[in-house]
């Protein structure tokens, strides 16, 4: 089933707006998504009707966002299909899921003679935890290299890893280049290794249907604004003997069972994980998302991502010059593309598509291990969503290309 | 009455052409004493992390005159122009003349009224940017970097 577009657009008020006279082409999905009507009304009905602090309240209100909380906790958990939400750690974003792995499951399993196994194709928030971590215990972080089109350099899988290597820590779907990596593959080898894998869904999640355990990772972690959801909320996925046998992170109020003046018993998983207040209304709110998407159905959110990459990916091919990153093919790719004109800065090309009324991302995009190795400073880059249409490609296409013009007359 | 839509479009256009204005564009092109210096008197090193422009300013000072800048560096293309442009307007002039410029200039950036376009020269290209206040910081990357280095050139000497 194709995705209903201008079905969807109209549940997006932000998508009605203009910038600079023009409609807003807004291709910096990857960045962070739109949100629509049904999860902005989600955050305004906790808050007119039942915001109270969950938990430990004795009254209807307190109840009520109790519930609710956990029931947005219950989405997450069939919507990446763990096997109970107790296995769902709710966090700030992304990032804040991998530095508790790094700080809690790390600091237990990572010693001097350690290594945390990577790939060039990581953002920087599954970069920097693991060398903060190597730092502290003098372990050593290797990465797996890519290929000519950004796929990972899979060659002699199997001696990637051996005894040494505590952690494979790998993205899904690469936010700068938009690859998609073979991670049961990767989960497979690793484990027959007796490695532990973190799979960082942050690409993934929002845009095809993940299964952990089909997948059969041991930690997965993603954030529900780039999934329609409010900014503020990260998931941990972790399996339960992994989560149970981890120390807490944050420590204070509701992650204890019970406390005295020496110390502290620690509360059941997830809570033991999350100290103090959290944020109630945005987790309630990212539920609303999930429904959304479960409404869309994510084959075919996927499927209509495919169609866009394909036809942006054909329709770029067409413009002289132009440098497009990633694998050739839409399938094996999400919906980002990756460009760059040879003579031009990549925050010039952004600045002349703002003003055509397109935003996309120009710069390192927190990958600057991969923008390096490719040799460039960063890269202009387009992600698409649910909402997009290719009317809206052909918008970029013809900003790229005014780009292009502008400096070829201004060439000697 | 707010513009039709064909008229801010023209606009948008203009603003682009008035940003990437053909000095710029030579500047970015064929940068002007691009390089490093065999003995400078200060050298200093610029970053802007937020878009990682880079550039490094060496610069030569004799009996409080800049006798010498040179810049390296790597950015878009309005940081880049900006660092050639610079060192054209300030080679030959005494140190306090080019304080005094990196002051000029900067008030230029962020929308002082009262700056002294004759002063600025061809600085004045770099107008357009105003229109592009995340673009602003580009513009001034060199001119910060040249503040440093004459400032360790006055320390050191």
């Amino acid at each position: 089933m194709t995705l209903d577009v201008q079905k969807i657009r109209e549940d997006f008020p932000i998508l009605s707006r203009e910038v600079y006279g023009r409609p807003l082409v807004y291709f910096d999905n990857a960045a962070t998504s739109q949100k629509p009507r049904q999860v902005i009304e989600a955050l305004v009905r906790y808050y007119e009707h039942y915001n109270a602090n969950i938990h430990r309240a004795i009254h209807c209100l307190g109840e009520e966002a109790t519930n609710a909380y956990e029931e947005a906790r219950a989405k997450v958990a069939a919507f990446i299909n763990a096997p109970s939400p107790e296995c769902i750690v709710f966090t700030r974003n992304t990032t804040e899921a991998i530095n508790l792995v790094a700080y809690t499951w790390g600091r237990a399993n990572v010693g001097p003679d350690s290594e945390v196994l990577l790939t060039l194709l990581e953002h920087h928030s599954n970069i920097i935890p693991w060398q903060r971590l190597a730092a502290e215990k003098g372990a050593t972080v290797r990465y797996i290299g890519i290929t000519d089109s950004q796929a990972l350099e899979l060659n002699g899988l199997e001696n990637l890893m051996d005894a040494s290597t505590r952690l494979l820590a790998v993205t899904q779907v690469s936010n700068a280049v938009g690859t998609i990596n073979p991670a049961e593959k990767l989960i497979e080898e690793a484990h027959r290794n007796g490695t532990t894998v973190l799979v960082d869904g942050a690409q993934s999640a929002p845009h095809m249907a993940v299964d952990v355990q089909a997948m059969n990772c041991d930690f997965f972690a993603f954030s529900s604004h780039k999934m329609l959801g409010p900014t503020g909320v990260g998931v941990l996925y972790g399996r339960r003997e992994l989560l149970e046998e981890m120390e807490p992170f944050l420590a204070g109020g509701e992650m204890i069972k019970r406390v005295t003046e020496e110390g502290a018993t620690w509360n059941d998983i997830p809570w033991k994980f999350e100290a103090g207040t959290p944020n109630i209304a945005d987790v309630i709110a990212f539920g609303a998302a999930l429904d959304y998407l479960d409404e869309l159905g994510m084959e075919n959110v996927r499927a209509h991502e495919i169609e866009i990459t394909e036809y942006a990916l054909s329709r770029l091919r067409e413009l002289e010059g132009l440098i497009i990153y990633g694998p050739p093919d839409a399938a094996d790719r999400g919906g980002v593309v990756s460009v760059n004109y040879a003579d031009l800065h990549p925050h010039d090309i952004g600045t002349i598509l703002d003003r055509h009324g397109v935003a996309v991302r120009a710069g390192h995009h927190c990958a600057q291990p991969l923008m390096r190795s490719l040799g460039v400073a960063g890269t202009a880059r387009a992600s698409f969503y649910v909402y997009n249409t290719q009317e809206e490609v052909d918008v970029l296409v013809d900003a790229l290309s005014k780009a292009r013009s502008f400096f070829a007359n201004g060439a000697d | 009455m707010a513009p039709t839509r064909e008229e801010e479009y023209a606009r948008q256009e203009a603003e682009l052409d008035e940003l990437y204005r053909q000095v710029i564009i030579d500047h970015y092109r064929n940068p002007r004493h691009r390089g490093s210096l065999p003995s400078p008197t200060a050298s200093h090193e610029g970053f802007n992390p937020l878009c990682g422009d880079e550039v490094t300013v060496d610069l030569l000072v004799n009996g409080g005159v800049i006798q010498d800048v040179a810049f390296n560096g790597a950015g878009c293309s309005i940081s880049q122009s900006s660092a050639s442009l610079m060192t054209e307007a300030v080679i030959g002039k005494p140190v306090q003349e080019a304080e005094s410029l990196i002051r000029e200039f900067t008030a230029m950036m962020t929308g002082s009224d009262e700056i002294d376009l004759e002063a600025l020269g061809d600085l004045e290209a770099l107008m357009g940017v105003r229109k592009f206040p995340v673009r602003v910081k580009c513009a001034t990357l060199a001119w910060h970097t040249l503040h440093e280095a004459l400032e360790e050139a006055e320390s050191g000497g």
